[in-house]
């Protein structure tokens, strides 16, 4: 069985972060994941990370992997070569709580406010029998809320009060179906020069997301449908 | 980890760790751009020489036909072309349109920046050098 090295960022907030080398065995199937749980179980119960589902549904386990971002339980060690260390790292533009953990609560309001998540009745299975014992199906959202998108949008560097790419996405679903929603809250939320107008194109949101969600074509959609919100407005002369 | 300084967070868009094509041809829009203004204001400068008669502009000519001058020229063009054709990939991108196609798009704009500098250089050298 091989010996993963993995260099974790380690440190509290008010100390000085630094990279800690850790050895672990583990099959090359094992996940990363697994990897840093076997280091918080056999080597410092202090380590900081967060996780739940283990399947890339929850999006808590978000970091950033030889610096780009990544959900550590689906990102196979095979990838790498045992001889080489796994740098990872805390998200980037979230506050930072210790180790691999950062408070994703600003990511998360925003996603409230916004109403997210959409939770509604899966249409594929309406009018299907339900299996025994479950009486409602429902379907979540493609986007899991880990963030990852937020952590490699370059924008968000510079920008505290920018919406984010995930946030964007989620108005530009929720205004595609509305379910009696207030879209004229949304438009204006998003017609700001922190909402739908900051983003510059560099398209790291689409790249990193693992869910398929696509932020960039979003907040593009949702510009196309602001200007012609515009255009409306001075046709009609109105608002 | 402290707070990060204010100096920190807003320079952070220039780390290019974990980033790819989309966030190269990002970083060098806005370098090309602030160049791109920086220059402008180097070019008003130079073209008030005209007012002052023809000796001083003959001077000013002779030295922008020095080798050093004539490659300068070349990263301007270098400059100005990555940042124009860039502006029409980023402004289709900014609409949702070609987001899929995004990375070939910044390749095929560095393929084109790269080859009409090259011709317009070869020509400046030829005619000027
Ligand atoms: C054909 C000519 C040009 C085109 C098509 C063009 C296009 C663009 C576009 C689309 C952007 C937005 C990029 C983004 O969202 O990140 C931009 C930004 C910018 N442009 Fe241009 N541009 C042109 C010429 C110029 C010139 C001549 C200057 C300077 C005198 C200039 C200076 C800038 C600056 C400073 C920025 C801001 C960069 C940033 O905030 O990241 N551009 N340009
Ligand atoms: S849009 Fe994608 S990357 Fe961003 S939070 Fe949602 S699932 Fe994660
Ligand atoms: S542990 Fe749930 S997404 Fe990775």
């Amino acid at each position: 069985m091989p010996t993963w090295q993995l260099r974790l960022l380690r440190g509290r907030p008010g100390g000085s972060p630094r990279l800690e080398i850790y050895r672990v065995e583990l099959p090359a199937e094992a996940y990363l994941i697994d990897a840093v749980e076997k280091i918080w179980a056999e080597q410092d119960r202090s380590l900081l990370f967060r996780h739940a589902c283990h399947h890339a549904s929850c999006g808590a386990c978000g970091v950033r992997v030889n610096g780009r971002e990544r959900l550590m339980c689906i990102t196979p060690l095979r990838e790498f070569s045992p001889d080489r260390p796994i740098q990872v790292e805390p998200l980037r533009h979230f506050p930072w709580l210790g180790d691999l953990l950062v408070d994703v609560s600003p990511m998360m309001r925003r996603m409230a406010e916004v109403g997210f998540a959409i939770v509604r009745q899966d249409e594929l299975t309406a009018d299907r029998p339900l299996p025994e014992g479950i009486e409602r199906i429902t379907r979540f959202e493609d986007c899991i809320e880990c963030g990852l998108c937020l952590s490699a949008c370059p924008v968000m560097a510079a920008d505290e009060a920018y919406l984010g790419p995930a946030t964007l996405a989620a108005i530009e679903r929720m205004l595609k179906e509305p379910r009696g929603g207030d879209t004229a809250r949304l438009l204006t939320l998003a017609d700001d020069p922190h909402g739908a107008w900051r983003c510059h194109s560099a398209m790291e949101c689409t790249a990193v997301c693992p869910s398929n969600v696509d932020p960039a074509s979003a907040i593009g959609r949702l510009r196309r449908r602001l200007i012609a919100e515009r255009f409306r407005r001075w046709i009609g002369g109105g608002r | 980890m402290k707070e990060a300084p204010r100096w920190k967070r807003a320079s952070g868009w220039v780390d290019l760790r974990g980033r790819r094509e989309g966030g190269l041809a990002f970083l060098l829009m806005r370098l090309t751009g602030i160049g791109l203004v920086i220059y402008l204001f180097i070019h008003l400068y130079v073209l008030r020489l005209l007012a002052q008669g023809p000796e001083a502009w003959d001077a000013f000519i002779a030295m922008a036909k020095s080798p050093l001058f004539l490659a300068l020229d070349g990263l301007l063009i270098l400059g100005i072309l990555y940042h124009a054709l860039n502006g029409v990939r980023v402004t289709l991108l900014g609409l949702g349109i070609g987001v899929p196609h995004q990375a070939r798009l910044f390749w095929g704009v560095m393929a084109l920046t790269l080859l009409v500098t090259a011709i317009a250089a070869y020509a400046i050298f030829t005619i000027a050098g």
